[in-house]
């Protein structure tokens, strides 16, 4: 039985994406009697796996090989796999993001394993084994049968709280017998230390009723304030105003922050794909019949220009800047 | 070089979707369909790199699984610029059967790159360009934001967590694209239109292969707390409202 709970880790590090997979998988087996098996693959300190034993975890398993230590598909989906395959997992839970999206299919053909992806509730039911995923680019949930006998859920990321649940975690440090890997890393273009969108709890993002580029600064002084990232609305990144991985919406970062504030951003269909995950939005725009402030539960209908330094101070004044 | 694009067909993006008989299945009254979005940029590269003497690509497909209504979709793939194009002739009921039935296809027909859009704007599962490669057990590179051919090798660029990586894997692969593999989708002209009629459009029975989900409910986005307006003169009032209703800031 088990559930197994695959948490990539940074360079040794987990984050708090990987607790919320944690802390998902834990309350999964809970619901079904069993125990909470988490896996990673790297190098990775005691100490740190040991965190993941806080948040729910009874075994973590640490797989180290030589030839796992860039991403690929192929090879990671088999390691995984034979982990699955000697714990004998039932569930098996992943984040819906980059890394996870590249294994979870090819798990799901391996193993047999119904997938439901973009999951952000518990399962509805165990039986028949219901989830609850976004569809139609968040404009629809779905009800999802898992009908096979291993299920994989690839969980939307910041839609499951953490909660400490801590175990006496057994690690096991293993070797797998995995080829070599087929793709080959020829260069790694990386910003350091940066937030990453996907990762902040609250976001400031611009669209094309900020004018100009030049009027980024205030946005980019009120994520700093906030401990946010910012974010950009399509034509904003199409412009070149700002870079393409800040472009949020149905073709670019599908974001769920806590707090999402849109600033010139009149809120097109697939804008809101993008962000309609978040807890709360904040629209700012000098249309009142923006579409944004429908899906707003706080809005002020101004100019940007005028009312973004105001904000900039108000802020500045409560984190007593 | 030969590349298969794989095409799903989708309701418009801006569409304001509606379910039926109990919220079990979508109204398709009134719907637009379109090439899902990623597989459209997906063509436009295929295209641009078949435009490119350099590159070695003879022939673009595109392969689709869908009834027969579906074929204004295909043909406005052929109108685009694909040289043919491949139906398989079934209803599809989700991503692994889909995947099952392409994977036939390429068994038959033979490619060396095959690009699936990284999601379906429908229903979001990210997993028939991945399925499809376990199928054939052959390398997937996911998150494709450029795709280059220098000396008849693939020279593909993908998004890692804050940042970009650049990586080749041996062909045949399926590349699993995002944005960023072509600016803008390529827009049929009056010469492609025209053209597409008669391009052929090869049909494949389906293979007998079991779906693994059921999609048994929809339902709409709970609805959110009506907009409280703050004065535009006093936004420091928002603030005092993030501070104290939501404790976020």
């Amino acid at each position: 039985m088990s559930v197994l709970v695959y948490t990539e880790n940074w360079d040794g590090k987990f984050k708090k994406l990987s607790f919320e997979l944690v802390s998902y998988a834990g309350k999964v087996a809970e619901m079904m009697g069993t125990t909470t098996t988490a896996v990673t693959i790297g190098e990775v300190s005691d100490d740190e796996l040991k965190l993941l034993g806080k948040y729910g975890a009874n075994k973590v398993i640490c797989i180290k090989s030589d030839n796992l230590k860039n991403l690929d598909s192929q090879l990671f989906t088999n390691a995984i796999a034979q982990v699955a395959q000697s714990e004998g997992s039932k569930v098996i839970v992943i984040a819906n993001n980059n890394s996870g999206k590249a294994i979870a299919p090819r798990l799901s053909v391996k193993l047999k394993a119904a997938l439901g992806s973009g999951v952000s509730q518990l399962p509805l039911n165990l039986s028949p084994f219901t989830v609850y995923k976004r569809a139609f680019s968040g404009g629809a949930f779905a009800h999802v049968v898992l009908k096979t006998d291993v299920k994989i859920i690839a969980l939307t990321q910041n839609s499951f709280d953490i909660a400490e649940n801590s175990k006496d975690v057994k690690i096991e440090r293993i070797d797998v017998q995995i080829d070599a890997p087929k793709t080959v890393v020829k260069d790694v273009q990386k910003q350091a230390g940066k937030l990453l969108l996907t990762d902040a709890e609250i976001v400031v993002s611009g669209g094309r009723g900020m004018k100009s580029p030049d009027n980024w600064g205030p946005i980019v002084e009120l994520a700093e304030l906030l401990g946010g990232a910012t974010a950009c609305s399509r034509p904003v990144s199409d412009e070149g105003w700002r870079p393409h991985e800040e472009h949020t919406g149905q073709t670019g970062k599908i974001i769920a922050p806590n707090l999402y504030i849109a600033v010139g951003i009149s809120g097109a269909t697939q804008h809101i794909a993008g962000v309609s995950g978040s807890k709360y939005i904040v629209a700012i725009n000098s249309d009142k019949s923006a579409p944004i402030f429908e899906v707003a539960q706080y809005g002020i209908v101004g100019d940007a220009q005028k009312v973004l330094p105001k904000l900039v101070d108000a802020v500045k004044e409560i984190k007593g800047k | 070089m030969k590349i298969l694009v794989c095409i799903s067909h989708v309701p418009d993006t801006t569409t304001k979707v509606k379910f039926v008989d109990g919220d079990t299945k979508l109204d398709a009254n009134g719907i637009q369909w379109v090439i899902n979005p990623w597989d459209e940029l997906s063509l436009t590269r295929a295209l641009e790199l078949k435009d490119d003497a350099s590159t070695g690509v003879k022939s673009v497909t595109v392969a689709h699984v869908g009834n027969a209504t579906t074929e204004p979709t295909i043909r406005k793939a052929l109108a685009i610029g694909a040289d043919d194009a491949i139906r398989v002739n079934a209803e599809p009921t989700d991503a692994y059967f889909v995947a099952a039935q392409l994977a036939e296809v390429v068994k038959k027909e033979q490619f060396d790159i095959i690009m699936c859009g990284i999601e379906s704007s429908d229903y979001n599962n990210s997993a028939v360009g991945g399925m499809l490669a376990e199928f054939l057990d052959i390398p997937s590179v996911s998150a494709v934001s450029g795709l280059k051919i220098e000396n008849g090798q693939a020279v593909i660029t993908r998004e890692i967590d804050g940042g970009k990586e650049t990586v080749t894997v041996p062909t045949p692969f399926v590349a699993i694209v995002q944005k960023g593999i072509a600016k803008e989708p390529r827009i049929a002209a009056m010469r492609g239109i025209m053209m597409a009629r008669t391009k052929p459009i090869k049909l494949y029975e389906p293979v007998a292969v079991e779906s693994l989900t059921e999609y048994v409910r929809f339902e709409m986005p709970k609805p959110r707390a009506a907009c409280k307006f703050v004065d535009p003169e006093n936004p420091k009032e928002l603030i005092t409202l993030l501070q104290n209703e939501t404790k976020l800031i």
